[in-house]
Parts: structure tokens; sequence; C-alpha cells
């Protein structure tokens, strides 16, 4: 039997049943939430999309109002937390459940759960933390929900070049781009939340193990697909 | 009382009301022999000391039978009445000779803007009217329609017309009225409290009658 | 392999006696959690009948003093005791709302989804319990939001239960502020706990199905309430996302759907409709499947075509994605979508009569059996047939021209979702009371109950097609300030005295679920001689169902059949193991 298979069939219900979906029920649980958060997301960017085309100006030019280089270095961050989420995942496959050993022979730590745990808890909430300051900057620019803001820097910038600023249709960009990436920081700060609180309940009293390690694989689900939506939130409303 | 459409007063409402009748016919069939067969079966299959129930679990021939019939009274259905709706509804179908009126929806009343004697909307000579719609019978005529705030829905039913005004959109609905004489105009979309109040007359008018109005309101008139 | 012990045993571990709150307020059990939405839901249920009934005086007596109308505050009525405007495009918009959101769909849903499914397929709880416990509170939490619309000031919405925009994105064009708020937080709360809700269905139906109850042998309520979830989490974000969007645009300044800024009012018909008619498939499927259930149970046959049922549910459910734009054929949208809706919604009917005539073949050669809820479910088949051939005249068009926000859609939408859904809510309630709370409803008062219903309930709603026919339009205060509409006044007077009548009827029901909790006849362990899992059960049901998890040794239906016979009966449950039945092997791991 593999390892894989091992801890699987330990973490499914106690109690004899059909073969279901081959997966446990937790696991086949968060599948079915992402699922319905898929559709909540389609709706935000569907019509995000069909505003965006059937608009009746043009949209302001990539990096007018926005700040793309510190929103890339957040997606960046974003992005090492996906990828320290699969280290803490394979650490405690691995049995892992330790901060911090030394390998034998190299300067190099070798990480476990708590530690790989804990570094995806920071990115994500250092990902919050810059869009929270993004947010304030930009509201003191004078980009709000509503579009420019009457009399700040920003509307005299857009009124100078309204094309590059995409003025006529500020306030569907506005309305658009907090809502997306307001509902996306959201659920973020729901993920960091949610990992803190198993952190502190289950990851540091080492109750995870390489049989059931199922909070661990669940909230990795939940963090990846977050990490996801912000790669197409990213790309289409910052970049393009 | 009345006990069904109102009386055809465009060339839309032949074709509509065939297809009502139509329609009607299929489902009425339909129900005759759903709840007589219910009836029946409730009569003959009552429970009765000693009765067995026939054990089966179904018949892959009758399950055949009973979908194709509806799926291709479905299908036959469907293409007449898209022959219909492209006639109606169209955006190519309006036709090119439509005398054009503007109507203006808004909470709560529709003004009726009239191309005025030189018989094109969109020029100094238009004027509008609150809550009257003239019209000349057996003629094409088309209402570009807009909306000031809400969501409304022109509603003649005399002419089996309707149609939606969007604040943002401009649709034109074209029709052609086939009798004279005076209708009412109501509002099919609820748009806030005074809804049920934004009622226009109609008046279908004789293209003699039609120029008089015309000029009785040219001469500052109204009425 | 570990050595965590997989005994056929108790599914958790035993716990200390549970408190009084923590057994029957904080619970976690999925049958208490389905009691406790089947009161919820009655209450919203009432409230919903209620704002009928003053919907009714207003249409059958436009202008009239209403009776006790005195005691509403003056925003809703004008000193001499008349309803006014802006009350009454209140009374529909919340009439329509409480009853979707807050009654029908959480007692097909909320009631049987979390009652019967465990019980249906031989599990002990729910896949997730606490979260099953959240999804009742916030129900709760939403239904008081909502209603709590009715007490801040200007009252709630008044742009339909459909919310059309801009009326809802602007108070200056509806003249409600916070009630247009509070409706949009209720939304989402509700959403919320509408997926935590399906969650639990879909992920207990796929992965804690008992032994041998393989996918073709659930019975057809837990394949239509397994679809039903399915629709539900797909569709409810949508709403909410719509919802927050209006929500924004009412209080952030947003533009989503002002036209001035660009943003475009069919945005929310489309988002709201590309939910909304998802939703109303979630509002008959599992109607249609405790129908089946029970139609079986009554002709003492199996179900007509079992396959080709589910297949029905899943087509119905499929189709029901790609027919939304049937409510918006005269909205402005481009009209060759007007064709393309038409096409998948006439073909929506299809599977839909299939379901009906393989109710007829199970009645067909049947040994009928007419208790209460058997009544219900024929009623249930003939109204449901009623309302779905309604739709087949606004499906083709053309003919939807004349018919479209007129009363003849609200004609068809009180024939499927009363006369479906209802009849079939008196149904299942009549027919799983006994599993509930261990007594039978009193059946003579059930029979009065249900012909009188039937009676009166057509008499109200079949005369709205006519007033429909004759161009009466949707949410019209005062029908007779115009000349077309005065002579069928008499019609709409007929039809609220047919209603008052018809609401006054289900007080009978009520005084019945009430009265039986208490000095009902206490029920056998199976009253109906049905063959479920639940009735292997003693009534009502312990808490982690059974203690060994039962075995299923056959197919949900099979009444009347040789082995049925060979025992002296007829009917053979699920569970019952023949000596020639072997015992199912479990999945692998367990």
């Amino acid at each position: 039997m593999t390892h894989a298979t091992q801890t699987v069939d330990s973490m499914r219900p106690p109690f004899p049943a059909e073969s279901g979906a081959g997966v446990y029920s937790n696991k086949l649980g968060m599948w079915v939430f992402l699922a319905s958060d898929v559709m909540f997301f389609t709706a935000l960017i569907g019509s995000y999309i069909v505003l965006r085309f059937g608009a009746p100006g043009e949209w302001a030019k990539p990096g007018a109002v926005l700040n793309v280089p510190l929103t890339a270095f957040n997606t960046f961050l974003l992005i090492c937390s996906s990828v320290s989420m699969v280290k803490a995942y394979a650490a405690i496959q691995d049995g892992k459940k330790y901060f911090l050993r030394p390998v034998p022979g190299k300067t190099l730590r070798d990480g476990g759960l708590k530690f790989w745990m804990l570094v995806t808890i920071l990115c994500g909430a250092a990902f919050v933390g810059v869009q929270l300051i993004e947010y304030f900057k930009l509201v003191h620019e004078g980009f709000t929900p509503a579009g420019f803001r009457d009399g700040s820097l920003l509307a005299e910038h857009a009124a100078a070049d309204p094309i590059k600023y995409g003025l006529a249709v500020a306030g569907l960009y506005g309305s658009s781009f907090f809502t997306m990436t307001g509902f996306h920081g959201f659920h973020v700060t729901c993920g960091v939340i949610s990992m803190t609180y198993l952190y502190f309940t289950k990851v540091l009293p080492e109750k995870y193990s390489p049989q059931d390690y199922r909070g661990i694989e669940v909230i990795g689900l939940y963090w990846h697909f977050v990490d996801l939506v912000w790669i197409i939130l990213f790309t289409i409303v910052y970049l393009i | 009382m009345r006990w069904w459409l109102p009386d055809a007063g465009s060339t839309f409402a032949g074709p509509i009301d065939s297809l009502f009748l139509a329609i009607l016919i299929i489902t009425g069939i339909a129900l005759v022999v759903v709840e007589v067969g219910l009836v029946a079966f409730l009569i003959r299959y009552r429970g009765r000391p000693g009765r067995k129930a026939f054990y089966t679990h179904g018949s892959t021939r009758a399950e055949v039978i009973w979908t194709a019939i509806p799926a291709v009274t479905m299908v036959a259905l469907g293409l007449i009445s898209n022959h219909y709706w492209v006639l109606i509804k169209g955006r190519s179908s309006v036709p090119p000779n439509a005398y054009h009126l503007g109507v203006h929806a808004k909470q709560f009343e529709w003004q009726v803007t009239y191309p005025g004697p030189d018989g094109k909307l969109g020029t100094a000579d238009d004027f509008t009217v609150r809550n009257q719609l003239h019209v000349v019978v057996n003629q094409p005529t088309a209402v570009e329609l807009t909306s000031e705030d809400a969501v409304h829905s022109f509603f003649v039913p005399e002419w089996r017309l309707k149609q939606d005004a969007v604040p943002g959109m401009h649709i034109t609905a074209w029709f052609q009225a086939t009798k004279t004489g005076q209708f009412e105009l109501g509002c099919a979309e609820l748009c806030g409290m005074g809804h049920y109040r934004m009622r226009a007359r109609v008046f279908v008018h004789t293209p003699e009658d039609y120029k008089a109005w015309l000029a009785q309101q040219a001469a500052g008139g109204s009425e | 392999m570990t050595t965590v012990a997989h005994s056929r045993t108790d599914a958790h571990a035993e716990h200390a006696p549970m408190s009084f709150w923590r057994k029957y307020i904080f619970s976690t059990d999925h049958k208490i959690i389905g009691i406790q939405f089947l009161f919820v839901s009655l209450f919203f249920l009432l409230v919903g009948g209620i704002l009928a009934m003053q919907i009714r005086w207003q249409l059958g007596f436009p202008n009239t003093p209403m009776p006790g109308g005195k005691i509403l505050p003056e925003t809703y009525i004008a000193s001499n005791g008349v309803i006014l405007p802006e009350y009454y495009v209140q009374l529909v918009t919340m009439h329509g709302t409480f009853m979707i959101f807050f009654a029908i769909m959480p007692l097909l849903v909320g009631v049987y989804a979390n009652f019967l499914i465990p019980l249906k397929i031989g599990a002990h709880d729910m896949a997730f319990p606490r979260i099953n416990m959240w999804s009742f509170w916030l129900a709760l939490l939403a239904g008081l939001i909502m209603l709590a619309g009715f007490f801040v000031p200007n009252g709630p919405p008044r742009c339909g239960w459909t919310m059309y925009v801009p009326c809802s994105a602007r108070s200056d064009l509806s003249g409600v502020t916070t009630g247009q708020l509070l409706w949009s937080v209720s939304i989402v709360v509700l959403g919320l706990s509408s997926v935590m809700g399906s969650v639990n269905y879909i992920t207990t139906v796929i992965n804690h199905r008992a032994p041998g109850m393989t996918w073709f042998r659930m019975p057809l309520s837990v394949w239509a309430l397994f679809i039903t979830a399915i629709l539900g989490v797909l569709a409810l974000p949508v709403l909410q996302g719509a919802a927050i969007m209006l929500l924004f645009d009412n209080v952030l300044g947003t533009h989503f759907f002002d036209p001035v800024a660009g943003g475009q009012a069919l945005l929310w018909q489309h988002l709201f409709w590309f939910f909304g008619h998802p939703e109303v498939y979630i509002l008959i499927l599992p109607a249609m499947g405790m129908v089946s259930d029970i139609i079986a149970n009554g002709s003492r046959k199996p179900i007509f075509g079992y396959h080709s049922m589910v297949f029905a549910i899943i087509g119905i459910a499929f189709l029901g994605w790609i027919v939304w734009g049937h409510h918006m054929f005269m909205s402005g949208m481009n009209p060759t979508l007007g064709s393309t809706f038409m096409v998948s919604t006439l073909l929506i009917a299809v599977p839909s009569a299939v379901k009906v005539f393989n109710w007829m073949g199970t009645m067909w050669r049947g040994n009928l059996r007419f208790h209460v809820p058997m009544l219900n479910a024929i009623g249930f088949v003939s109204m449901f047939t009623i309302g779905g051939l309604s739709g087949i005249f606004m499906a083709a068009t053309p003919v939807d021209i004349p018919l479209h926000d007129t009363q003849f859609i609200v004609a068809h939408i009180h024939y499927v979702l009363f006369g479906g859904s209802l009849f079939a809510l008196f149904a299942a309630i009549t027919y799983w009371y006994p599993k509930m709370f261990g007594r039978m409803m009193n059946p003579g008062l059930g029979k009065i109950h249900f012909w009188l219903t039937f009676v009166a309930y057509n008499l109200t709603f079949f005369p709205m097609h006519i007033i429909g026919m004759g161009g009466q339009m949707r949410r019209i205060y005062d029908p007779t300030i115009y000349d077309f509409l005065k002579p069928q006044q008499p019609l709409n007077e007929f039809i609220s005295y047919a209603a008052f009548a018809l609401f006054a009827i289900q007080f009978l029901f009520a005084f019945n679920f009430l009265w039986s909790l208490k000095f009902g006849q206490k029920a056998p362990q199976n009253p109906w001689d049905d063959n479920g899992m639940e009735w292997s059960l003693p009534n009502p049901a312990p808490h982690g169902n059974w203690e060994r998890t039962p075995n299923v040794y056959r197919g949900p239906y099979e009444f009347s059949s040789p082995e049925a016979e060979a025992r002296g009966s007829d009917f053979l449950p699920q569970y019952v193991k023949l000596p020639t039945d072997r015992d199912p092997a479990p999945a692998a791991g367990h």
C-alpha cells in the first residue's frame, strides 16, 4: 500500500460505507465549498468583464491609477505562501511536526510543520497588510469605490489626461476594483485567521500526524484556491 | 367580465392569438390525458381487500414514447414560435417605412415625442405630450423606448405589444395598429410605488384624424 | 495499516448526557436541526400568508379600508385604513421574498435534506454536524434580519422579490434605504447558510452511504435532495455576489447598475435570473423526490422507470442552468437570445413530462392506499401538471409578449409553488411526522384539510390565468384605474374571497400539526408499511440513528414483489435481510 492510501484510510469516518468519492469527507467538503466560491467570484469577475467590454468609454491604462510594482511584489508574497503551504503539507506527511531541525553536514535547516505553517501565515498576513496600505493610499489620492473623488489629486490628473486615467468610466473602475480585490482580501483574511487558529490549537500541540493531517490538507486547498483567484485578478485588474 | 384575451388590435394579434390557441389545444389535450388518467386510476386501482399491485419496474417502450412525443411537440412549437418572434422582435424586422415616435418612460408617466409635420424624429418641430399616445391605423409605427430612471415596460394589450424601457438603453419596438379607437397603455414592470398609475391614453386615428390632431398640437392645443 | 478500530459499532465516542440547551437548542443532530428548520419555516410561511391576505384585500377591494389595518403605522396605511400604494409594493416584495427564501426553500431543503438524508442512506449523521448547526442558526438570523425590514423607517424594499435595478439600487427611486440594506445583508447570510447546508448534503450522500446503498438504490427523495444541493451550492453564491454589488451601489456609491456611469441595468437581471432559475428547481425537485417516495408507497408498486426518474432529475437540473433568459424575453436583451432561451426552455418541459407520466405509471395497476400523504402527493401531480403546462405558453416567446408580467405568470408561479411544492410539503410533513415526533397526525382532519385546500386553492389561482390573459399587469395597486381591467374586477373579488378561505383552511393543518405533537396517536414503528431505511428505527429516532451501521439489501421501492409476497406482505424494506441475501462488503478501508 502506498503512503498516501494509508493515511487516507485512517482519515475516513470510522464506520463502514459504500465507496464514495475516494477522498475523505473533509477534503470532499472543501472541494464542494470551493465550487461555491468559484461561483461567487464568477459573479464578480463575470460582471467586471461585462461592464468593461460594454463600457461607454476607455478603461484606465494599466498602472495609471494602481501601483503595479507594489502589487506584483504582493503577488509574489502570496505565491510564496502557497509554496510554503505545500512544504508544510509535505512536512506533516513525513511526520515533521517540529519547527526547525539541523541537517547534518549542511548549513541549511530542515523545516517542519510549525515552521512552514508560520511562514504561510506571515506571508498571508503581509499580503493583507500590503493590500490595506495600498487601499489607504488609493483612497487618500482620491480613488474610491465610487470613482475619482472630486477635488482630489487623482481627479486632477484624470482631468488632464482622461484617456490614460479612463475618466469616463472611473466609477465602474473603482466599483469593480474595490469589490473584487476587497472580497479576495476578505477571503485571504479568513484564511489567515483559520490558519492561525489551527496553528495554536492543533499545530503547536502537535495534534497532526502522518496518519491524520486533514486540517492541513483542507486549509491548504482553500489557500491554493485563494492564490489562484488572485493570479486571475492580478492579471485582469492590474495588468490588462 | 372578460374571459379571453383583449380584442385584437394589431397585425401581431393574429399570429400571437393563433399560437396561443394552438398551445391551449396542445396543453389542453395533455391536461385532459393526465387529469382524466389520474381520476381513472384512482377509481380503477383503488385498494381493495385481496387486490395485488402489479410488480413492474417500468417499460422502456412506454418511456421512449412519452419522451419522444413531448420532445417532438416542443421542437415544432419552438420552430413555429421563433418564426414569429423574429418577425415581431427581430432588430432588422422594423419596417423601413415605419413612423417613429419617441417614448420616454419615467416615474410615473409616459412622455411621448412626436416628429411633428416633417415626420422625422430629432428635429426642431418635435413636440412632447404626457401620457397620450396617438398613432395612425394600418401604419407601421415604431416607438423608440428610453427611460429616465427605473426599468419600465411599455404595454398595450390590444396590440399584443410589450417592451421594457431600460435606462441606458435605446430600444425600438414596432407595431401596426388595425383598429381605430381609444385604448390604454400600462406599465408592466414594477418601477416604484407609482407603478400602478403609469397609465396613458392611446388613440388610434384614421390618417385624416391624425393630421387634424397634429395641426391642433402645432396650434398649441392639448387634447 | 493503522490500529484505529474500524468496528461496525457506534460512529462516535460516547458523550456525557447533554443539557437541554445542547440537546434541543444548539444541537448538531441532523434530526433536531431538521425539526428546528420546520418550526421556523412554518412561522415564515405564516408571515408570507399574512402578507398575501393583505395583497388580496387590496386587489379584491381596492381603496377599501382593510379590517384591522388601523394597527399598522402611517407609512403603510392611510388614516382611513386603506393600504397605501407604497405599502402595497412592499407587501408583494416581501410576500415573494419570505415565501421563497424563508418558507418553501428551507421547508424542502433545510427540513428534509437534513432530516431524511442520513436516515435514508443509513448514515449516523451528516458529514459535518457542527457546520450543519451553524447552517440553521444563520438561516434563522437571515430571516430575522429580513423581518426587521418592516420595523425600520420607510419599511422593507419595494422593488419586487426580483429586486430589479435601478429601482432597488437608488433610494430616491424606491423611497427605501435601511430596508434595502437589510435585504442584501439577509440574502448574503442566507446564502452562507445554504452553502453550508449543501456542503453537508453533498458530502454525506457521496461518502456516507451504508454498505449496500449503491447510487441506484437510493430513494428518489435522496437523489432529488442531492441534485438540489448541487444546484444550491452553485447558484446561491451568484445571488450573494449580486446582492453585494447592489448593497455597494446603495451604500458605497459604486456604479455597477448605474447607467449614467456606464453600469448596466440588465446586468442585475442576468445575475439574478442565472441564480433565480436554478432556484426554482431547488424549490420543486425535492418536492418531486418526496412525492415519488410517497406515490410508490401509496400505490404499493415500485416507481415506474426509476432510472429515467433519476435522469429526469439530473436533466432538469442541468437544463435549469441554461434557461434563465426566459425571464428576460421582454427585457431589451438581444432578441437572438430570446430564440436560444426559448429552445432550452421548451426542452425542459420534456423531463418534467416524463416525471408526470412515470408517476401515473406508478399508480397504474397499483393497489392504491389513499392515506393523507398519498392524497396530497396525487394533488401535487395534478396541480404541478397545470403549472408546468402553463409554462409552455410563456416559453413560446411571441405568446410571452402579452403574458409577461401579468397575472398569468402569477398563476403559473403559484401552481408550481403552492399546487406543487406546498402540496408536496403537506404530504411530506404528514408522512415523516411519526419519524420526527413519534405520533401520527390525525388522518380525518388531514383528509378534510386536503379536500378543502384542493378546492379553495384551485378557485383562488385558476382564475388568475384569465385575469392575466385579460392583461392585468403584476404588482398593480389598483387595477380599476384601467378601463380595460374594470370588467375583470368581479373575478379579482372572487379570487380574494377564495384566498381568504384558503388561508383560513390552513389553520386546520396548523392545528393538526400542533395538537398531534402532544395528543396524536402514538405511532407504530413503520406506520405506512414503507421500505425506507428510516423505518427500521424507533419513532422518534435516537441520536446517532443506528448503533451499528446498517446493511442495505435491495432497492427502495420493492413493493408487491414475489419476495415480499413470499413473506406474506406487500412491501420489503431495504434493511431486511432475506435468507438468500448476502451481506454487502463495505468499501476498502472500512
